[in-house]
């Protein structure tokens, strides 16, 4: 079948809504990369073969990442009249009785977490037993959520076209292309007041209206997705979950600017983003979705996807058409500025995985419903990777202008195992780190610049009270020196320059005109870069310098580790009163240099003790001790 | 035209022109390495920086700024002094025998760096990864023999697997624009030896004279360039010789 | 316009997808396959050899029949992921970015393999491990290679 009108969309579109919400029972397992870690594959084999084997009729579908990660194997079931349940840690025991349960006619209890609930199914009123089940929008995880980038993660079929259009996909593209014209897209976007979700915030009409306007041809539109920063994964989600929203995005971006060619950017290290987008991409190719005059408009835009090579630096815009062009990922002084000279020098465009999924969004529900949502100037949603020490760890969209403490507290439910917060980690290696007490603080772009920080794609790493803020630093500076692509002096010999001040203050060897000399280093790198990766490297050692700079006394004046991570500067001990002889640590111990019988107190070796605290991580007693100073 | 003013001092330039041609236009002579008139801008080496105080704030790379109207430019503030001297502290470092850096690094009064030395076996470093030789080997002869390898603190420049290059044509415009000569090429016999890339070239000799005068794979110019094809029959002392002699039998057949 | 002319300009990621072909087929670059594909592909094999020792997912040794790349992203080795590799390095006897003597496993590691709830996390080929500890580790290597581990 090819769509061709409207109709055909329609048509689509009764046949997603049949497999969504089919008569009878259908089961989602969450099988994104995080599921997968954590065993979704065996709960989706064990479902298949105890549903074969009782001969119990029901779809079974792999699908995306819904966000909840901290509580993944995730598996939904639709039972039709009956109720849509999200179940969570399902081991496959649970699997299995979920299936016997099913098999009875009932709903299972174990592992319910909530109510899904549906505008387009028909009447589902749960069982009683599962009748005080909290819907999914009123768990304090998803409470403060506005599901806009991620309207369709881990509820649908990710590669199922039909399922996309059925929950509204292509209904914009279909505006835009019969109904609108490129200036008036370019409008659209403008009024909603949305900014780059890639980090930099630049408001995304204002880059298209320049390119746009631009006379050279053939233009081009980029979505990057070689989301890099160490601690974030919600481009990967995306991909993974729901690709066609970017397919359809940049569809729309390609029509706004006058672009017949787009290419997708993935990350080498995201396999199953790469297989889904591909897979998504050519189903919208055999169905007409892309390449010539599409929908009749007489508008052709096709797809290529490139996969990355394992340089974080491709992730700068310049780097990244450099990247497509040739082979190296070398970034390119600016201006000129790639939307009015980028690939092979004609105007393109490049955005964001998560900008481009959300503009299907604007065009079809207008510019004024999106600026509604957050505050002036900081319009819209933002996906962050609540990761770290932290509760509830998963992928929250969240409207600007939350602040960081219902962030933490109300969506990541505090510190992990009840320790204390001691600051938040946003923007990647080119971020900083807020301390505890500014907590309060609004997340929105000029907020979080102000205080040292950067808005970034959306990691957002929580540190609590055995985090060591220098270790940190040194932590960003030695990704940063890895990844620094080395063609500019100030990054290449800074960040190394850096990453050895911080090394010796860590091992107890600074001496205090080292901080200055980090500090003097610290401003020359942002400052003289060439690129963005040298121009923030910086950030963490600045912020934390600038929040916590007594930690850095006390490394550098008493050679001492006050959170109790550095390596040289702390000793473990076993306290013999509190050691129950559980082994465990022994079991632990990399180096094996704990010694000690069952249920007699343990013995740490100093001479062999690497000092990397995995016992007093795993003791159960709180028996080991670390020493500081 | 477009008017900037550069430490206090009117300028007028045409449009389109860097701002580090406008800088030089006064006599301002900023340190640079990987800067060349015959070569796209590159941005490498950041030593041409210079602080813009208006109509905004910034401190940017002169040599790849196209000159705006009514910019206002210090090519000495502290602020731009500062980020040359760090700078060239640590390319002093990379190169502490470079005679270019250490005479560079002592017009900006840096004449000891805070960074150490490089390890023994990396003393002799001249190389500072301007990428110029890589530059003009791509984007003006067009033979592409040489690149940059590697990333980061490891990038250096070579030969794929460092070893004989057979797209090298011997012309030695590497060495030529190399700015620390840091690239050694030696004509031993009849072979041209690029003693840095691990490549040798044959010469060809003169017909007339045997000498070796100039690498065979140049004479893909012949093709490029047919009204020179003559020049490849002699050396350029046979050549003399020869025309000389043309010239007097011209002479003589006259009188 | 340079002496010699350019070829003209590839296919917009021509050269990366090569390289990711040639690395796929035989696990590492060798170099009668690069000279061939900068023939093939029209470009000097300068540009190609550039693009392949920018890269960290290239590898002109070859490797192991299993790679365990061990992630050392923010949220993991805020998570103790350091540890990970540690035992790792200490029960197959090798360093990160070495290969096992009997070629069963390449040890990495990976700024962020985007796992970050799951942390700390490894993937061996295509297999993702989350919410590690140092002792599930003999565990897992045992399921690619139970002859070259000893625990």
């Amino acid at each position: 079948m090819k769509v061709r009108t409207r109709s055909d969309l329609a048509t689509l579109s009764s046949s997603g809504l049949s497999t969504l919400y089919p008569p009878g029972l259908r089961i989602s397992v969450g099988m994104a990369t995080c599921g997968l870690a954590t065993g979704a594959a065996d709960v989706y084999h064990v479902l298949h073969d105890e549903a074969d084997r009782r001969g119990l009729d029901l779809m079974l579908v792999a699908t995306g990442c819904i966000g909840y990660c901290q509580q993944e194997p995730l598996v939904d079931v639709y039972m039709q009249g009956r109720g849509h349940i999200l179940y969570s840690k399902v081991t496959t025991d649970i699997a299995s009785d979920m299936i016997a349960s099913l098999a009875s006619g009932e709903l299972p209890t174990e592992g319910a977490l909530a109510i899904i609930p549906e505008e387009n199914s028909r009447n589902s009123k749960p069982l009683e037993k599962l009748a005080g089940l909290p819907l999914l929008n009123d768990l304090p995880f998803y409470s403060l959520q506005h599901k806009i980038i991620l309207r369709n993660c881990g509820l649908a079929d990710p590669v199922c076209l039909e399922e996309y259009v059925a929950r509204e996909g292509y209904q914009a593209l279909a505006l835009a292309l019969l109904d609108l014209k490129s200036e008036e897209v370019i409008d659209q976007v403008l009024g909603s007041g949305l900014r780059g979700r890639g980090g930099a915030g630049f408001p995304t009409g204002r880059k298209w209206q320049i390119c746009h306007d631009e006379q050279a041809q053939p233009k081009y539109i980029i979505c990057n997705g070689d989301e890099g920063d160490p601690g974030a994964y919600m481009d990967r989600t995306v991909l993974e979950s729901d690709p066609y929203s970017v397919i359809e995005g940049i569809t729309i971006a390609g029509y706004a600017i006058g672009a017949s060619q787009g290419f997708i950017y993935v990350r080498n290290e995201y396999p199953l983003a790469i297989e889904r987008t591909t897979r998504a991409v050519a189903r919208a190719e055999e169905i007409g979705l892309l390449g010539n005059n599409i929908l009749n408009s007489g508008f052709d835009f096709n797809i290529s996807i490139i996969r990355g090579a394992g340089a974080f630096v491709c992730g700068e815009e310049t780097a990244l058409i450099s990247s497509i062009e040739g082979g190296l990922g070398e970034p390119r002084p600016r201006p000129p500025f790639p939307a009015t000279s980028g690939l092979w020098g004609k105007p393109t465009i490049i955005n964001n995985v998560k900008t481009l999924a959300t503009i299907p969004v604007i065009v079809s529900h207008g510019s004024n419903w999106y600026a509604g949502i957050g505050e002036n100037g900081n319009t819209g949603t933002v996906v962050f990777s609540l990761v770290g020490k932290v509760a509830n760890t998963g992928l929250v969209e969240v409207p600007l202008g939350l602040t960081l403490n219902d962030m933490l507290q109300g969506i990541g439910g505090g510190g992990l195992n009840g320790k204390s917060l001691k600051a938040v980690q946003t923007g990647g290696p080119s971020g900083g780190c807020l301390p505890e007490r500014l907590f309060h603080l609004q997340i929105d772009y000029e907020t979080l610049t102000q205080a040292g920080s950067i808005m970034g794609s959306g990691g957002m790493v929580v540190m609590d009270e055995e985090t060591c803020m220098v270790d940190v630093a040194r932590y960003f500076l030695g990704f940063t020196m890895s990844e620094s692509c080395g063609k500019c002096t100030p990054c290449r010999e800074g960040t190394r320059a850096m990453y050895e001040i911080l090394t010796r203050i860590v091992e107890g060897k600074a001496i205090p005109e080292d901080l200055k000399l980090l500090e003097e280093i610290a401003d020359w790198v942002k400052t003289a870069s060439l690129c963005g990766l040298g121009q923030t490297a910086p950030n963490p050692v600045l912020s934390t310098l600038r929040y916590f700079r007594d930690e850095y006394e006390a490394h550098v004046r008493d050679k001492c580790c006050p959170a109790g991570v550095c390596r040289a500067l702390i000793q473990l001990n076993i306290l013999p009163d509190l050691c129950t002889g559980c082994r465990l640590c022994q079991r632990e111990c990399p180096v094996g240099a704990i010694s000690g019988e069952k249920k007699k107190p343990h013995v740490i070796d100093q001479e062999l003790c690497t000092h990397c605290r995995s016992c007093y991580d795993i003791c159960p007693e709180g028996a080991v001790e670390i020493a500081r100073g | 035209m477009i008017n900037l003013t550069v430490n206090g001092q009117p300028v007028t330039v045409p449009e389109g022109t860097i701002l580090l041609e406008a800088v030089r236009a006064i006599g301002v002579d900023l340190p640079t390495l990987c800067y060349h008139e015959a070569l796209a801008p590159y941005g490498a080496c950041r030593l041409c920086m210079v602080e813009i105080t208006a109509p905004f704030s910034a401190t940017v790379a002169s040599c790849t700024y196209p000159v705006e109207e009514g910019l206002v430019v210090e090519t000495d503030s502290p602020k731009a002094l500062a980020t040359r001297r760090l700078n060239l502290e640590f390319l002093l470092s990379r190169c502490p025998h470079s005679s270019t850096i250490r005479e560079m690094a002592a017009g900006e009064g840096v004449t000891y760096s805070r960074f150490g030395e490089p390890p023994p076996d990396e003393a002799d470093e001249l190389c500072v990864l301007c990428g110029l030789c890589v530059r003009v080997c791509r984007d003006v002869i067009g033979a592409a023999a040489i690149s940059f390898i590697g990333r980061g603190t490891k990038r250096k420049v070579g030969t794929p697997f460092n070893v004989h290059s057979d797209a090298c044509i011997g012309c030695g415009a590497c060495a030529e624009i190399c700015p620390t000569g840091a690239i050694r090429i030696e004509d031993r016999g009849s072979k041209r030896i690029l003693h840095t890339w691990n490549t040798t070239v044959e010469l060809h000799a003169c017909p007339e004279c045997g000498r070796f005068f100039a690498p065979e794979p140049m004479s893909l110019l012949k093709e490029i360039f047919p009204e020179i094809k003559d020049l490849w029959t002699l050396c350029p002392a046979c050549r003399q010789q020869r025309t000389a002699r043309q010239w007097l039998d011209t002479e003589t057949d006259k009188a | 316009m340079p002496l010699i002319e350019h070829p003209p300009p590839l296919a917009g990621g021509a050269l990366l997808a090569t390289l990711h072909n040639i690395n796929a087929k035989h696990g590492y670059l060798p170099e009668e396959d690069l000279c061939y594909a900068a023939n093939e592909l029209g470009v000097p094999l300068s540009q190609l050899y550039s693009a392949a020792t920018f890269y960290a997912a290239f590898s002109f040794k070859p490797r192991g029949r299993n790679t365990i790349k061990v992630c050392l992203g923010t949220a993991c080795y805020i998570r103790g992921s350091d540890k990970l590799l540690e035992k790792l390095e200490a029960t197959l006897g090798v360093k990160e970015g070495e290969t096992t003597d009997d070629l069963a496993f390449s040890l990495e590691t990976v700024y962020c393999l985007g796992s970050c709830s799951m942390s700390p996390v490894i993937r061996v080929d295509e297999d993702t491990y989350g919410r590690l500890r140092a002792d599930h580790l003999p565990r897992i290597l045992k399921k690619y290679g139970p002859a070259a581990v000893d625990a």
